[in-house]
């Protein structure tokens, strides 16, 4: 690991304050991916602004028929809250398929979403569930905060404080991990509300996306039924060492019909 | 720039200066010479380094030692009781011959722990699960399985020594 100096602000005006003033500052979450980053020296930053003793960015709280998330809450606090169990169970079955138990006990949202691995969980979670996303400056749809693989719109300065989930009539994820990594290879995580339907994949390109076609189907008919025969493209997918495009396009269909079956409570085919 | 911490590790309060990139599983091991907790692979997958961070079980070499200042710390050899009785989690691993070489143990025995204080009575697929971060290379999974059931059952009957002090 190269030397960095290391800073832990206690408020977010602090904490954004040294981000401004570093040569090439990283702010530290739970660490899970930066600190194994820095390890292989894949990073080199001149500082490293902790933001454990920010006050306000952890806890879950409800605010009407959302849940409100804090940056800094980890996937471990998320994957056993009996809020979220009760409100929006597909989360928290998703934060319990991050990684592996010690990785949730450090990681968390806000770190999760701000690096944005192409195969990470949550930002399916946030764009099927059409969260919003809080920053110390603004607010940002999740269908426009994620921007490419690594890539957000965060400005550097740019903190995020929490996420607002709105509560779906029903939803699930369903994921085919690596089962090494416990990445995504494919995730695809299906959220209904009224007559929207929107279907979130992970894993299977540069960034997080929906499927339109998937979502017009489920929505006349929410029913694994209803994505009989539906060939995804592979055009675009990641072709890697791990799971070619076309694998990746069938393992699409299969995932998100097993997310609709979880959600819906019929079997899948 | 180097940092001066204080932290408990083991119930003892330590202090020691760092530099800001020194990894929780350096101080532990090459600072205070607690060489129980293992340093398996680079890559933060192999959990050969588990200890708790204030009652959790982390992969001591994915936290700076910076960010362990002012936490409770509890390693492998902090354990045992002073007369050597071992810690039931411990006493099963070696009752069920849990391990072959024995270099993954004190990461698989800190998991366990872990696991059993949040799960007190888990079912063999919660086990398998919740030790997916723990990697052991004589593939020796079945007994561990058995060996964190079986303590599981002494933990809930006997008590957890230390349950009380991580859930300060």
């Amino acid at each position: 690991m190269y030397a960095f100096e290391y800073h832990r602000p206690t408020s977010l005006d602090e904490a954004v304050s040294l981000m401004v003033n570093a040569e090439d500052g990283a702010l530290l979450a739970g660490g899970q991916t930066l600190i194994p980053t820095l390890k292989q020296r894949l990073a080199q930053p001149s500082d490293v602004i902790d933001l454990a003793a920010v006050p306000g960015l952890t806890g879950i709280t409800q605010d009407g028929n959302e849940l409100i998330v804090g940056a800094m809450t980890t996937h471990a606090e998320v994957a056993a809250s009996d809020l979220v169990r009760a409100t929006i169970p597909a989360l928290a079955e998703l934060a319990g398929q991050v990684g592996d138990a010690q990785v949730r006990n450090r990681g968390t949202l806000g770190g999760s979403i701000a690096n944005n691995d192409p195969a990470a969980d949550y930002p399916a979670a946030l764009v099927a569930l059409g969260a919003v996303i809080k920053t110390n400056r603004r607010t940002v749809a999740a269908d426009d905060f994620f921007t490419g693989m690594f890539e957000t719109v965060l400005d550097t300065e740019e903190v995020v404080v929490s996420v607002r989930f709105p509560k779906p009539q029903r939803a699930a994820y369903c994921k085919f991990p690596n089962p090494a990594s416990r990445y995504a290879i494919v995730g695809v995580f299906v959220a209904r509300n009224g007559p929207t339907v929107r279907v979130a994949v992970t894993g299977a390109g540069q960034s997080v996306f929906r499927l339109p076609e998937l979502e017009a189907r489920l929505a006349a008919r929410f029913s694994p039924d209803a994505l009989a025969n539906v060939m995804v493209a592979a055009d675009g997918l990641n072709d890697d060492l791990h799971a070619s495009a076309d694998y990746r396009a069938h393992l699409i269909t299969v995932m998100a019909k097993r997310a609709v079956a979880a959600a819906s409570g019929s079997p899948a085919d | 720039m180097p940092t001066t911490i204080t932290l408990s590790v083991n119930g003892r309060p330590v202090t020691r200066t760092v530099e800001s990139r020194t990894l929780l599983v350096q101080l532990l091991r090459e600072h205070l010479g607690l060489t129980g907790t293992h340093v398996g692979c680079d890559t933060c997958q192999c959990g050969a380094c588990v200890v708790h961070l204030n009652g959790r079980s982390v992969k001591s070499c994915a936290v700076l030692a910076v960010q362990a200042d002012g936490a409770e710390v509890a390693t492998i050899e902090g354990l045992a009781a002073a007369d050597g009785t071992l810690h039931p989690m411990q006493e099963a691993f070696r009752k069920h011959h849990g391990l072959q070489c024995g270099f993954c143990t004190p990461g698989m025995v800190m998991s366990a722990i872990d696991l059993v204080r949040r799960h007190p009575t888990p079912t063999e697929r919660q086990v398998r699960t919740e030790l997916e971060g723990n990697l052991c290379r004589c593939t020796g999974y079945h007994n561990i399985v058995r060996a964190v059931l079986s303590g599981a059952e002494t933990m809930r009957g006997a008590g957890d020594p230390g349950a009380a002090a991580a859930a300060d």
